[in-house]
């Protein structure tokens, strides 16, 4: 059966919208993001009296206006994807301000039917709403649910299709609001000049988009002028004129006015008895202040966020490592499988080397993004991420980030061993786009679990005995650069006013598994299906780039002398694996890099292991495995000794080595995650580029000033 | 008639009534989005542990702003 009828789901932020959805379309429903943008969109299916149909889930918003990505994307597949009727659900505790939105809704003319969601809540409340009473002023089906119950979602998917069934193909009807005295004349004046030029009739209403200019809506505006140049500019005059006109005689603004009459009209339809309040009951909100009392009190809230967060990390890496072993015992049990079936050459170099390696990479993070995932919906869902952001905020304002910030940042490593994957996928939860965007570029710089054996390996040959300490300057190193690298792009590439916080706290709630597990799910799959491609690709480009081109038995020979010269004595087949890697692209760029990394006071192998890590951190320590002449790489007590009497390592440039290690570009598995949350290739490339030079200035710097020091 | 103030200067725990909010643009948008409109009723109910942002109470709501954002709302103290 075809879908016949499009529902299209709308509602503020916290009004229990996904759950709707999800207790609407079950497992029928996928994720995917809009074209261009970070803004998921989700779909699902149903069936309802004979009748199949598509639901999908506008993004959560409290206005229709423009100012976020999240309006833009509600609003235009309102317009052009005219679903049959939109089911707006309103969190029955706070009617008036989700009305608010409603009322935009109808201003659009869009059929709607209203969810009066968390009835429960409501009445415990004290309230008493009288739906029937509402529908009628408001000319609309108004049904009432408990979505986290399940109760109310069948009457109302059945609402949805009698409205849409009574209305057939009857076109839109707007609700037209009185703007008084000041803007209704203008406004009549401006609707007939948009009918006159037939500006945008096609998707919205003309008295909508009149009211838009009044609103000072950049996005309407740009449509227009791209439409029809002088009906805007004669729109726009009309617009400034009035404006003007408000604030020398009122001294406010058009969208203040609008604003102010959408809620007049909201208060005289909840007049007379539609919404009656008691205060004889058990106050909801009171039990959630009464735990702000404590989780946010200015010496305990601070303690107990400590406390969480360290529990969060913990769970992920602690708990997380099991599962990641198995699935690391798992590819390298395959890895000794194809060894034992395919002969030793080139193909068998590849499946190991460039496809088991790469997937492997991508799926031993799966554990610790799923734990990750299901503790931040946890944290989302129960209300606690808004205190998060609420608590923090002035710390990271100051460095032109959002109190969410901090939960990216721990978890990419800002308590060492976390992973900037996550971290990365973590900071999904901010909702302003700058501050998102600063946080994406810094993560990268936390000391992640990746970057460890490097600190061990050095720290233990050349601070023996400052082991914790220097771990601990370390890990202070990387949360100093990404502050201050974030308050440094704030103020140049990523510049603009800080994004007001204005945000809803919302009542503490028990999160419903099903909710948990859906989020989790599709936000895993996500990752893995962008990552998976990407990774396989870069991974297997590395791999060509350190096996090709290949010395033929002569060069090879005359190598091996060569390079056992330089290299010092290793044993016969070491000294041939690094003679080829040499010879290799990989190694050749090594080569050409040496006169400039030579400041920071790395010769080539060392910039061999550190192209591989570009690969995963953990490569580091093999490569210089291998580029120490070692048989075998993983025996790291043997390379901390080589490396101990190798006169290329002394303090300074051990020191600028963790540094770089520290700070510089992010490695493939990060960097598809940046693409993947930017949606631009752009900034991951940035990152890349931007990470290596600000680690190589400080390396250079460390090592020049270590030198003379040490 | 109870004096006009700003709402950073409200205390805790005291019921106010929105007289103005002078917020333009992006700032203003949210603001009134969220029902911070002049004639709503508001109660300081918490202050971050940096003293900023403040948590308010709306009718069936909490919300929390930045102090520099609410210096662009004045109050009027109920008794």
């Amino acid at each position: 059966m075809p879908c016949d009828i499009l529902v299209a789901l709308a509602g503020n932020p916290n009004a229990g919208k996904t759950t709707v959805f999800n207790g609407l379309t079950g497992a029928r429903q996928h994720v995917g993001n809009y074209p261009g943008i970070t803004v998921e969109k989700k779909e699902g299916t149903a069936c309802c009296d004979g009748h199949e149909i598509r639901i999908v889930d506008l993004p959560g918003t409290y206005s229709l206006t423009a100012f976020t990505l999240e309006e833009v994307v509600a609003r235009s597949v309102l317009a052009d994807e005219r679903p049959d009727v939109v089911v707006d659900v309103v969190n029955a505790s706070a009617l008036e301000r989700n009305l608010y939105l409603t009322v935009q809704l109808l201003e659009m003319g869009v059929p709607v039917v209203l969810a009066l969601n968390m009835m429960d809540e409501a009445r415990s409340l004290g309230l008493r709403i009288d739906a029937e009473e509402l529908s009628r002023r408001l000319g609309l089906p108004v049904v009432e649910t408990v979505a986290r119950r399940g109760k109310g979602l069948d009457e109302l998917l059945h609402a949805a299709v009698e409205d849409v069934r009574a209305r057939e193909t009857a076109p839109w009807k707007p609700l037209i609001i009185s703007y008084g005295p000041d803007l209704d004349p203008v406004l009549a004046r401006m609707e007939a000049c948009v009918n006159g030029a037939a500006l945008l009739t096609s998707r919205y209403q003309a008295r909508w988009t009149a009211l838009k200019f009044l609103e000072g809506d950049e996005e309407i505006r740009s449509q227009c002028r791209l439409a029809d140049l002088d009906a805007t500019r004669e729109l726009e005059s009309m617009a400034d004129e009035v404006a003007a006109h408000l604030k020398t005689t009122l001294g406010t603004y058009p969208e203040a006015v609008v604003a102010d009459y959408r809620y007049g009209f909201i208060s005289s339809l909840l007049r007379g008895g539609v919404v009656a309040r008691s205060s004889d009951t058990a106050d909801r909100l009171a039990f959630s202040d009464k735990l702000d009392a404590v989780l946010t009190q200015q010496l305990l809230g601070p303690l107990i966020l400590l406390g969480i967060l360290f529990l969060v990390y913990q769970i992920t890496f602690v708990l997380g490592a099991f599962p990641m072993h198995l699935v690391e015992e798992g590819f390298s049990l395959l890895k000794t499988l194809v060894e034992a079936v395919l002969p030793e050459g080139l193909l068998r170099s590849l499946v190991v080397s460039g496809i088991i390696d790469g997937v492997g990479g991508v799926m031993s993070f799966v554990p610790l993004i799923m734990l990750i995932f299901l503790q931040i919906a946890v944290l989302e869902d129960s209300g606690y991420m808004a205190r998060i952001a609420y608590m923090l905020d002035r710390v990271f304002r100051a460095f032109g980030l959002h109190g969410c910030s901090v939960m990216p940042f721990i978890v990419g490593g800002g308590i060492a061993g976390g992973c900037a994957v996550p971290g990365v996928l973590a900071a999904r939860t901010l909702r302003s786009p700058r501050e998102k965007l600063a946080t994406l570029l810094t993560v990268p710089f936390m000391a992640c679990g990746a970057k460890l054996p490097v600190f061990i390996l050095f720290v233990g040959v050349f601070f023996p005995s400052h082991e914790a300490l220097a771990m601990f300057l370390l890990t202070l190193a990387g949360w100093v650069t990404a502050l201050l690298v974030a308050r440094l792009l704030r103020s140049t590439i990523i510049r603009g006013e800080p994004t007001p916080f204005v945000m809803e706290l919302p009542p503490y709630r028990l999160p419903t598994l099903r909710g948990l597990l859906i989020h989790t799910w599709e936000r895993t799959w996500e990752y893995l299906k962008k990552a998976g491609t990407v990774i396989l690709a870069i991974s297997i480009l590395l791999w060509a780039a350190m096996t090709f081109p290949r010395p033929d038995e002569k060069t090879l020979a005359a190598l091996d002398v060569q390079t056992a010269a330089t290299a010092g004595a290793g044993d016969a087949e070491g000294a041939r694996a690094l003679a080829q890697l040499r010879y290799s692209l990989a190694g050749r760029v090594g080569q050409a890099l040496e006169p400039v990394t030579r400041y920071a006071g790395f010769d080539w192998r060392t910039d061999i292991a550190l192209l591989g890590g570009f690969a995963a951190k953990e490569v580091i320590v093999a490569t210089l495995g291998t580029a120490y002449s070692l048989g075998d790489p993983e025996d790291e007590g043997r390379l901390a000794g080589r490396i101990a009497v190798d006169p290329q390592w002394n303090k300074a440039s051990a020191m600028a080595l963790m540094l770089f290690v520290l700070l510089y570009a992010p490695c493939m598995v990060t960097l598809a995650a940046i693409r993947q949350e930017t949606e631009s290739w752009g900034w991951a490339l940035f990152s890349l580029g931007f990470n290596t030079l600000v680690a190589f200035c400080v390396a250079t710097a460390a090592y020049q000033v270590g030198r003379l020091l040490l | 008639m109870a004096q006009i103030i700003p709402l950073r200067q409200l205390d805790k725990g005291r019921q106010a009534r929105i007289v103005t909010v002078a917020a333009e643009g992006e700032l203003g948008r949210r603001i009134r989005d969220m029902g911070l409109v002049p004639g709503a009723e508001v109660e300081i109910i918490g202050r971050a542990p940096l003293h900023d942002p403040v948590a308010l109470r709306l009718k069936g709501f909490t919300l929390s702003l930045r102090n520099s954002e609410a210096d662009f709302v004045t109050v009027e103290p109920l008794e």
